[in-house]
């Protein structure tokens, strides 16, 4: 604990702590209340009952005068559950992503949105390039026919592809897709990218339309959010235009992509490999690329080393403090 | 051998009985190639006999090995073009007294095993293999999340090596925020990480050990059983050199106890055979030796080798050149 935190322990007492009303949906866990309980009063309705029935009628009941409300992980927060907290000022996130928050109603009512920031960049990026490697080189692959004991009788594991010199697309360049960047550049990647508008202060080629990005790239990597805009952006016309040595790394969400038409591009041969670490419906998979060596996939984890936790923790306390001492937020979400 | 052929520079390809290389051709057209497998088995050692004495230069495909004995039937020898970045199996010590020089594939390979190298490393400390083998066993689904990696960034990577595959390594590393040092057989004034005169001592300081040096006397086994318990229960190492480097029977020792925390392993002491205890374990990742397995390197190999014959033969400067002290 710094020391402006002890101190500012030391001066209130438990019923002065502001409340932050804790929204989670069972299946996810709230592992860092101790943090959070020396600067405010967490009101969890889950700890008071499960059922989400009463849920609603606890909110209605005590809820009334929250200004604050955490959302752990990608726990839903609809327009039903903003009606029942008419004193709603903020929304923190705990996840890079906000597309399971009802937005419009937040933008109508003047509820800020904060996510995870910059906490996850740096991991989410790493993980990036660790799938690209693993398409292209086959690390995976390789890893199962070494295990199979096949090597002795079939010699070599067939040939893998270059880093270097690949025409790699970036869609979406925001903090993660900057550090996805940054780390190709160091294999002699030339990049390229799409975004909402284009960056004047970056000097990567840019590519209003995704499509055009991927004529001209070998690669995809796509981490942007998850938007009524974006649902679907990488289409059967994008992995056409890709071609069938193109690689696609989605590391956003898995809607972005449209699922069915990338397993019918993989399994037909239409399309390099790909490196997935989000579906359309998870934790399922469509098994139909269980059998593809071309194929690396991971259940969500990109985001998920215990310093990129610490780093969150860290990102939510200091919205939370921020806010009720109307201080500047650190990971604001504007809504457009 | 065809007329034209005969006036072409003479360079004896020295390969594996059953192994053609791919660019044979091109370097017909400018070469006479004398290879002795061509012949039946009867004439090939009366065939070299009668050659030897012309033979300037010797084209080594794939690692096979180059011995004091062949060496002794080419007293005329004054090049060895290696076609890999180990040459551990080329008698250099017999080749440094007979002033041979030796060329190795280095120059066209380092990008891609720093590449692989790289990719071992995250994908042990991601979990990325692992995590993909849950998925396809339809693990997710129903049993939920699967275990936490750890962070690249911030790791104290000790390299093991700092020649042109270290150094393509280091620069990628860099990248994910590592703090590099390293071992060398000496220090180099040109690279400003912390230089570690002793692998036991760069162990101790390091998270990481990236091992991609030279296989020779001095070198062998230089991972033992000190070093990688100095390194300690979370460690990782990456072995993209040779399987010769690391002592095989301690580290599964130590990796079946949980005394290391992960390895990716593109090399192995008696390829293609890998020792069967890694086959359960979840932190080790095997790749069969595939660190060079990139068209893009079989082409640059390629143009290294024609670029070095064509130097040799007209006295001009070699590339890739072999430190025989």
């Amino acid at each position: 604990m710094s020391e402006s935190e002890t101190q500012s322990n030391q001066s209130r007492n438990q019923q002065d702590l502001p409340v932050v009303l804790i929204h989670r949906l069972s299946i996810f866990n709230f592992s860092f209340s101790t943090r959070l309980q020396t600067h405010f009063t967490l009101v969890d309705p889950l700890l008071h009952s499960p059922e989400p029935d009463s849920i609603h009628s606890f909110l209605s009941r005590h809820a009334t005068s929250v200004s604050a409300l955490l959302c752990v992980g990608p726990s839903p927060i609809t327009s039903q559950t903003l009606s029942l907290l008419p004193s709603l000022q903020i929304v923190v996130g705990t996840s890079a992503g906000i597309d399971h928050v009802d937005l419009i109603e937040c933008r109508r009512r003047g509820i800020i949105v904060t996510n995870a920031g910059h906490a996850f960049s740096e991991d989410v990026a790493d993980y990036a390039l660790a799938l690209l490697i693993d398409v292209l080189r086959r690390v995976s692959a390789s890893d199962r026919f070494g295990r199979s004991g096949m090597w002795p009788k079939y010699g070599t594991y067939p040939v893998g592809s270059k880093l270097g010199g690949k025409r790699v697309g970036i869609v979406g360049l925001g903090s993660i897709g900057s550090e996805v960047a940054k780390r190709l550049v160091a294999f002699g990647c030339s990049i390229a990218y799409t975004s909402r508008k284009k960056n004047p202060a970056i000097s990567y080629p840019f590519y209003a339309n995704v499509c055009d990005l991927a004529t001209n790239s070998d690669v995809l990597i796509v981490c942007c959010a998850l938007t009524d805009e974006t649902r679907h952006m990488i289409n059967k016309d994008v992995m056409t235009a890709l071609g069938k040595e193109g690689v696609i790394i989605n590391v956003g969400r898995g809607s972005l992509i449209d699922e069915k038409e990338l397993v019918q591009f993989l399994v037909q041969g239409e399309l390099g490999g790909a490196g997935l670490d989000v579906f359309e419906k998870e934790p399922d998979v469509p098994k139909e690329l269980f059998t593809l060596d071309n194929v690396v996939l991971s259940p969500h984890l990109a985001v998920l080393t215990p310093e990129s936790f610490a780093a969150l923790q860290e990102v939510i306390l200091g919205n939370l403090m921020a806010f009720f001492t109307n201080k500047p937020l650190l990971s604001q979400v504007q809504l457009e | 051998m065809d007329e034209e052929a005969v006036n072409r520079p003479l360079v004896l390809v020295h390969r594996p009985p059953n192994f053609h290389f791919p660019f044979r051709h091109r370097l017909a057209t400018q070469f006479n190639l004398f290879d002795p497998f061509d012949s039946p088995d009867s004439t090939r050692s009366s065939l070299l006999c009668r050659h030897a004495h012309n033979i300037r230069v010797l084209l080594c495909v794939d690692p096979t090995p180059v011995s004091s004995d062949l060496l002794s039937l080419l007293p005329a020898l004054e090049l060895i073009v290696g076609s890999t970045v180990g040459v551990d199996h080329i008698n250099l010590p017999k080749c440094r007294r007979r002033g041979i020089t030796v060329t190795n594939a280095g120059v066209a390979f380092s990008e891609d095993v720093a590449d692989l190298a790289v990719g071992l490393l995250i994908d042990v400390l991601r979990k990325i293999s692992a995590s993909d083998r849950f998925l396809r066993a339809s693990s997710w689904a129903k049993t939920g999340d699967y275990a936490l990696g750890s962070k690249l960034g911030g790791k104290r990577v000790g390299m093991v090596g700092m020649g042109k595959i270290g150094s393509e390594v280091v620069k990628r590393l860099q990248a994910f925020g590592c703090i590099i040092s390293y071992n060398s057989r000496r220090k180099k004034s040109a690279i400003p990480f912390p230089y570690y005169p002793d692998v036991y001592e760069l162990a101790v300081n390091s998270d990481v050990l990236v091992v991609c040096c030279a296989l020779t006397e001095e070198t062998h086994h230089i991972i033992n059983k000190d070093v990688m318990t100095a390194l300690g229960k979370e460690g990782v190492i990456i072995n993209v050199g040779r399987g010769a480097l690391i002592d095989e029977k301690e580290m599964v020792k130590l990796l079946v106890r949980g005394e290391i925390g992960g390895v990716g392993l593109d090399v192995f002491e008696n390829e293609p055979h890998v020792p069967k205890e890694l086959f359960q374990l979840d932190k080790v990742l095997l790749s069969p030796h595939c660190a060079v397995a990139t068209p893009e390197c079989f082409d640059a190999l390629e143009e290294l080798i024609l670029f070095n014959l064509r130097a040799f033969f007209a006295n001009k400067p070699l590339w890739s050149l072999v430190n025989l002290e």
